[in-house]
């Protein structure tokens, strides 16, 4: 990742920040990201980000290892070697429901994990680049980005110290 | 130079138009956040309290004691226990199922209070988390060492093999267990370890440097507090506690197949996957009240584990007790009502037996101690409590002791009858899980935050609560902390 040019705002408290991603949206700035020591309600709306599609990934891994179970002890107990255990059907398909279920649940689980973290690019030894001191404390950061010439960055700034911003500057960061 | 105006937020009011209620306050006092961060981390900064080496040393003294234990088992094998020709299940298939019970109450309060909006659980979800993986490797170690020869243990999977291939029997509700158990840990783990990620970004942030720096910084995952990862954050959270909801249901559920497939009296029965599911959570609560009243009074954390939260906790005790009481009842209703005579002759036999001091211990513990959780003075009271939760723990114990070695001793026919005799190895062992899972818990609460932060704050009054006072309640309260 390159270096890029951002606008960071940093607020004590959560309600002034969300109110500054109300007015700087409505002014047709978009937020490059907000960052806060925990999950703000009513923001994704603020900010208009989009509802995860991460469900998906549970939903698709999930019945790909239902049906991965089912075969697998349809195989190793019908074809592979079947063996008569108390007179039980080859095909006990009900007694294989309990292992089918726990494997969807186990694969679903983990590849929704996984896929966060691969969406969200976090991984072990990653080194942190926080835009703010004390954004995992007790600090917020409403941070926009200067794409190119056309954006209007005094007026960005003048949104941002009226709207009850502790600090706002320009820097110059990767994130 | 152009102004801009901020129209206020609509405020939920306290005054004469218009009466909300009051959201429910789960921290005492109105801490700011910065203050949140230093009275959770405080502890893991700081040298620990006497109190906590105390406890450290019996556990640990414990766990020495067990890894003794079962080094002599193997070294000896399984007759070294108590078991005979009658009784082949007795402490280790009680201790399995114990522990595994243990562990339930800490999903139910890390996964379905969270689908329920129950705000009461950010308190004491990680800490309930961290219970349910620890009990749950205890649980995990037992059918290990049951099986006479642990290093053939990894026979109990399902691997291409040299032997026929000789495929695991998938029809055997213990083949289950292994799949049930086996994922129950996993996802635990991962529900636990998602939901510190960025507590432990805080506490990397708030090190100086060193080993610490390190550790945080490798398990953070360069963790920086992005809204778009929040909100992603979020939804696999929901996902994963809706996973986590029906896969805590079916453990127990699956457990108790363990039994309900079998033949034998007392066990052969349709309502033990429920009544196992009850035992499960009630046992479970009974653990969570034992170590967060040992926490809140070590740690000094009373301000976050509230009387309140004891409150809540100590009513789903008693839900969960009258539950398995209602089970004990039915179960003799049925055994008198079903016409089959060996169940007839179990039922009589577990009252008038010779364990039938076990089951009355059962009762006393599980079916009246419940009931002396009716009035708020006594859900409130923490010495009361911890006795209580005590209680429930012995009677969960011997609720599974009962069920195993009771059914067992007197099956069917008389001449294949027996006596279980615990040897000093089958208590040590006993002893030792115990050691081991104290010995895992008092470590957490020293090196990882035992209390779930970034959720403390998300309800501290920062959101939903403030707006819901008026300005000049809030200014009270604030002057009155």
């Amino acid at each position: 990742m390159r270096e890029q040019s951002f606008i960071v705002a940093t607020y004590s408290d959560a309600d002034s920040l969300l109110r500054a991603v109300e007015t700087v949206r409505s002014e047709n700035f978009s937020v490059y990201d907000v960052f806060a020591p925990y999950p703000i309600h009513g923001l994704d709306h603020a900010m208009g980000v989009r509802r995860s599609r991460l469900p998906w990934v549970t939903f698709i891994i999930g019945m790909a290892a239902l049906a991965g179970a089912l075969v697998l002890q349809f195989y190793t107990a019908v074809l592979d070697w079947p063996l008569n255990v108390g007179g039980k059907p080859n095909n006990s398909t009900l007694a294989f429901l309990p292992v089918t279920f726990e494997l969807t649940v186990l694969l679903g689980g983990l590849s929704t994990v996984a896929a966060l973290f691969i969406k969200g690019r976090l991984y072990p030894g990653k080194k942190e680049r926080l835009i703010a001191e004390g954004v995992t404390n007790n600090k917020f950061a409403l941070v926009l980005r200067k794409k190119d010439a056309s954006f209007d960055t005094r007026r960005a700034r003048q949104l941002l110290e009226q709207s009850g911003a502790d600090r706002v500057q320009e820097k110059e960061a990767e994130l | 130079m152009s102004t801009i105006t901020f129209t206020p937020r609509p405020v939920a009011i306290g005054g004469a138009e218009a009466e909300v209620l009051r959201p429910p306050r789960w921290v005492d006092g109105n801490p700011a956040l910065h203050d949140i961060t230093d009275d959770i981390a405080r502890p893991l900064e700081g040298k620990p309290g006497k109190g906590w080496w105390i406890c450290f040393g019996i556990a640990f003294a414990a766990l020495l004691n067990l890894g003794g234990m079962i080094t002599w088992l193997i070294a000896k094998g399984i007759g070294v226990w108590g078991l005979n020709n009658s009784v082949g299940w007795a402490f280790d298939i009680t201790n399995f199922v114990f522990w595994v019970g243990i562990g339930h109450a800490g999903t139910l309060i890390s996964a379905i209070l969270l689908l329920f909006r129950q705000q009461w659980r950010t308190s004491i979800n990680r800490s309930a988390e961290a219970m349910t993986i620890f009990a749950v490797l205890c649980a995990a170690m037992f059918p290990g060492i049951h099986m006479g020869r642990p290093w053939d243990a990894f026979f109990i999977f399902p691997y291409p093999n040299m032997r026929g291939p000789l495929w695991v029997n998938f029809r055997s509700p213990l083949v289950w267990d292994v799949f049930a158990i086996s994922t129950y840990l996993t996802i635990s783990l991962v529900f636990w370890y998602l939901g510190m990620i960025p507590d432990l970004a805080t506490l990397r942030d708030r090190a100086k440097g060193g080993i610490k720096k390190i550790a945080f910084r490798l398990l953070s995952l360069g963790w920086n507090g992005s809204h778009r990862t929040w909100a992603r954050y979020e939804i696999v959270s929901l996902v994963l506690a809706g996973l986590a909801t029906p896969l805590v249901l079916s453990v127990h559920s699956i457990v108790s197949m363990d039994f309900a497939t079998s033949l034998i009296p007392g066990w052969h029965t349709t309502i033990f996957p429920p009544y196992f599911v009850a035992g499960a959570i009630y046992s479970g609560f009974g653990m969570v009240l034992t170590l967060l009243i040992i926490t809140r009074q070590t740690m000094h954390l009373e301000r976050y584990i509230t009387l309140r939260h004891l409150d809540m906790m100590a009513k789903v005790t008693m839900l969960t007790g009258m539950i398995v009481s209602y089970a004990y009842l039915t179960e003799f209703f049925v055994a008198w009502y079903g016409g089959n005579i060996y169940e007839k002759y179990h039922f009589i036999n577990r009252a008038t037996g010779p364990y039938a001091w076990c089951f009355y211990l059962m009762v006393l513990c599980n079916v009246v101690t419940p009931q002396l959780l009716w009035t708020k003075k006594a859900r409130t009271n923490v010495a009361f409590l911890f006795i209580v939760s005590i209680m429930v723990n012995i009677g969960m114990w011997f609720e599974r002791f009962v069920i195993i070695v009771v059914s067992l001793h007197r099956a069917f026919l008389p001449s294949g009858w027996g006596m279980f005799y615990p040897t000093k190895i089958d208590i040590g062992i006993l002893i030792g899980s115990f050691g081991l899972f104290f010995t895992c818990f008092l470590l957490f609460i020293r090196v990882l935050p035992m209390i779930a932060m970034w959720e403390i704050k998300g309800v501290v009054g920062h959101g939903a609560h403030k707006m819901a006072l008026s300005d000049d309640e809030a200014d009270k309260e604030t002057a009155h902390a």
